[in-house]
């Protein structure tokens, strides 16, 4: 059986992480292709065929696929995906987009986010917001599937895959880009970071939010965000953690000011470690933490961050 | 233009769900439910086009148990025009997949004409966030999902979308499919008088058969188990001690 994985591509730079962890999770099921689609995807393309597993790599260039718009993205897969059992992808909001589409053009369901692979046809997802894992069985012919790379180790780099160049699908011309308003950040992104440090409501203010800042980055940890901290304006949508936000599992996650609603308990609590620091002791993220401080942040985040000097 | 509005009944987002004892499901039996809070902000949405004079009617549908009817009830209390149920479930716990109810709502839009389909980006019962972009393949229509601002620009549509990195801002012919983010709107509540008005509204019930539509599963649940438990934390008393913690931990 052969699988066929859309790799994750910005402005024709490989999201190597993501596409490294789904293919750890391809692995399972077969031969691994990997599709690096875009309006330039060659460079991606040749970092992708370096990762471990990979069998063959397919580059799609073509001005039609730049910023992979779902209309031209999702012919593309489905025009190849006769030769494919799985047509897999990371679980990013480019996947999530796309590979829908693919799977209702294909006449099957998509499996979102599968946190395990059991077999070739049965798989883990999360569900009610993590508060429910379903062991899932498809009769499907083909299975689309995103994976939820928080749940996987990325595989290494070191092989040398085949490259060969494709063309893209026909245009449907349904839609176009206009811009991209990117959050400029130095800081490691969000899912993949090994550290995070997220703020809530209690933070306060936006201003503030620089306490929870100054922390991440004498970590080298990415900064995240609760629903409350980003619908008050404290910090960007891109930095949300929950269910409708980013999922991430880094070894240590520091919570500052989060109550710990069911909602971002979801985005956080395969982490290896939680850290919650929050002046009320009945919060419920204290019933996840692995170790809490009772007190109040914009006391205790200062003394943390010098006592980590 | 007419505005369809796809809503779910769904468990209340409040409620920390139970996994049923033999493994089988959620336990959904005497839970709250309510309307899936992405829907909500698309009936929103849908009524503000209203209110701007870009909709002429708004159309609320439900796929799902009889009981659904309430959840399309309070679409029409927050300003839907009219609703329709299309009883696909005997049972609460029977989820109808997303490409089901795609195929059922692809059905509805030919037979309404809207021109545009504004649905919630994902049900936060089966988290599946498919359902747009399914409707929108089998109807061959653009799409727009995880939008946060919606602009109607004649036979088009600016959308500006909540991407990993950021923003997107695309342009879609329409008729279109746009999914709502959490960050469009602020649903309205429905008043009293609005809610005893919305009982007098149509509200049309129909079956998958009257479609001929196949609702039977393509994935069949196998078990549905508790995640794994985090053993229980402590509380320290100091940052000193949570340092030293950390350090004992080798997180740090």
């Amino acid at each position: 059986m052969a699988v066929l994985l859309l790799a994750e591509v910005t402005d024709g730079a490989l999201a190597l992480d993501a596409t490294a962890k789904a293919v750890t999770a391809a692995q399972a099921l077969g031969d691994v292709t990997v599709l690096a689609a875009g309006s330039s995807a060659a460079a991606a393309g040749a970092e992708a065929a370096k990762i471990d597993g990979v069998a063959k790599v397919m580059v799609a260039e073509d001005a039609s696929l730049g910023h992979r718009l779902a209309e031209p993205t999702a012919a593309l897969i489905a025009g190849l995906a006769s030769d494919y059992s799985h047509i897999v992808a990371p679980a990013t909001t480019d996947a999530k987009n796309i590979l829908p589409r693919v799977a209702a053009l294909l006449d099957v369901m998509v499996l979102s986010d599968v946190s395990a692979v059991v077999d070739a046809d049965t798989f883990e997802r999360p569900i009610y917001a993590g508060n429910a894992i379903q062991v899932v069985k498809s009769s499907d012919a083909k299975k689309v599937i995103t994976f939820r790379t928080a749940g996987f180790d990325a595989a290494g780099a070191g092989a040398e895959a085949p490259v060969e160049t494709i063309s893209a699908a026909e245009n449907p011309g349904l839609s176009e880009w206009i811009e991209d308003k990117v959050a400029e950040s130095d800081r490691p992104e969000l899912t993949s970071a090994g550290v995070v440090v997220s703020g809530g409501r209690g933070v306060g203010s936006e201003e503030d939010f620089a306490i929870i800042e100054k922390l991440a980055d004498k970590l080298g940890a990415a900064v995240g965000a609760s629903r409350a901290a980003v619908d008050s304006g404290f910090a960007p949508n891109d930095w949300q953690v929950g269910q409708t936000g980013k999922v991430v599992a880094p070894e240590l996650y520091i919570a500052v000011g989060i109550s710990g609603a069911i909602q971002h308990l979801a985005g956080m609590k395969d982490s290896k470690i939680i850290v919650a620091i929050n002046k009320d002791e009945e919060a419920p993220i204290f019933q996840v933490a692995d170790f809490g401080l009772v007190a109040d942040l914009f006391e205790a985040v200062p003394a943390l961050t010098e006592k980590l000097s | 233009m007419k505005v369809l509005v796809p809503v779910k009944r769904v468990i209340d987002y409040n409620v920390k769900v139970r996994v049923k004892a033999d493994s089988s499901g959620v336990d959904l039996a005497n839970v709250k439910m309510s309307m899936n809070p992405f829907d909500e902000i698309a009936v929103e949405e849908a009524i503000r086009l209203k209110e701007k004079g870009t909709a002429s009617e708004v159309v609320a549908v439900s796929i799902g148990v009889k009981q659904a009817q309430e959840t399309l009830r309070t679409a029409l209390a927050m300003g839907a025009d009219r609703a329709i149920l299309i009883n696909a479930a005997d049972d609460v716990h029977t989820d109808i997949e997303p490409l089901a109810v795609a195929k059922l709502l692809a059905k509805v839009v030919e037979e309404e004409q809207p021109g545009l389909v504004l649905c919630g980006k994902q049900a936060i019962d089966n988290d599946m966030n498919a359902t747009g972009q399914m409707l929108s393949a089998l109807l061959g229509w653009s799409q727009a999902t995880f939008a946060s601002e919606v602009e109607i620009e004649g036979e088009r549509a600016k959308v500006t979308r909540e991407v990993d990195g950021g923003l997107q801002t695309v342009s879609v012919n329409l008729p279109s499919i746009i999914s709502v983010d959490l960050r469009l709107n602020e649903p309205r509540y429905a008043s009293l008088p609005n809610i005893m008005k919305a009982k007098k509204k149509p509200l049309d019930e129909k079956t998958p058969a009257d479609y001929g539509v196949d609702v039977s599963p393509r994935l069949t649940v196998v078990e549905t188990k508790e995640p794994s438990e985090r053993a229980a934390g402590i509380k320290v008393g100091s940052v000193d001690e949570l340092v030293e913690k950390l350090k004992e931990a080798g997180a740090v």
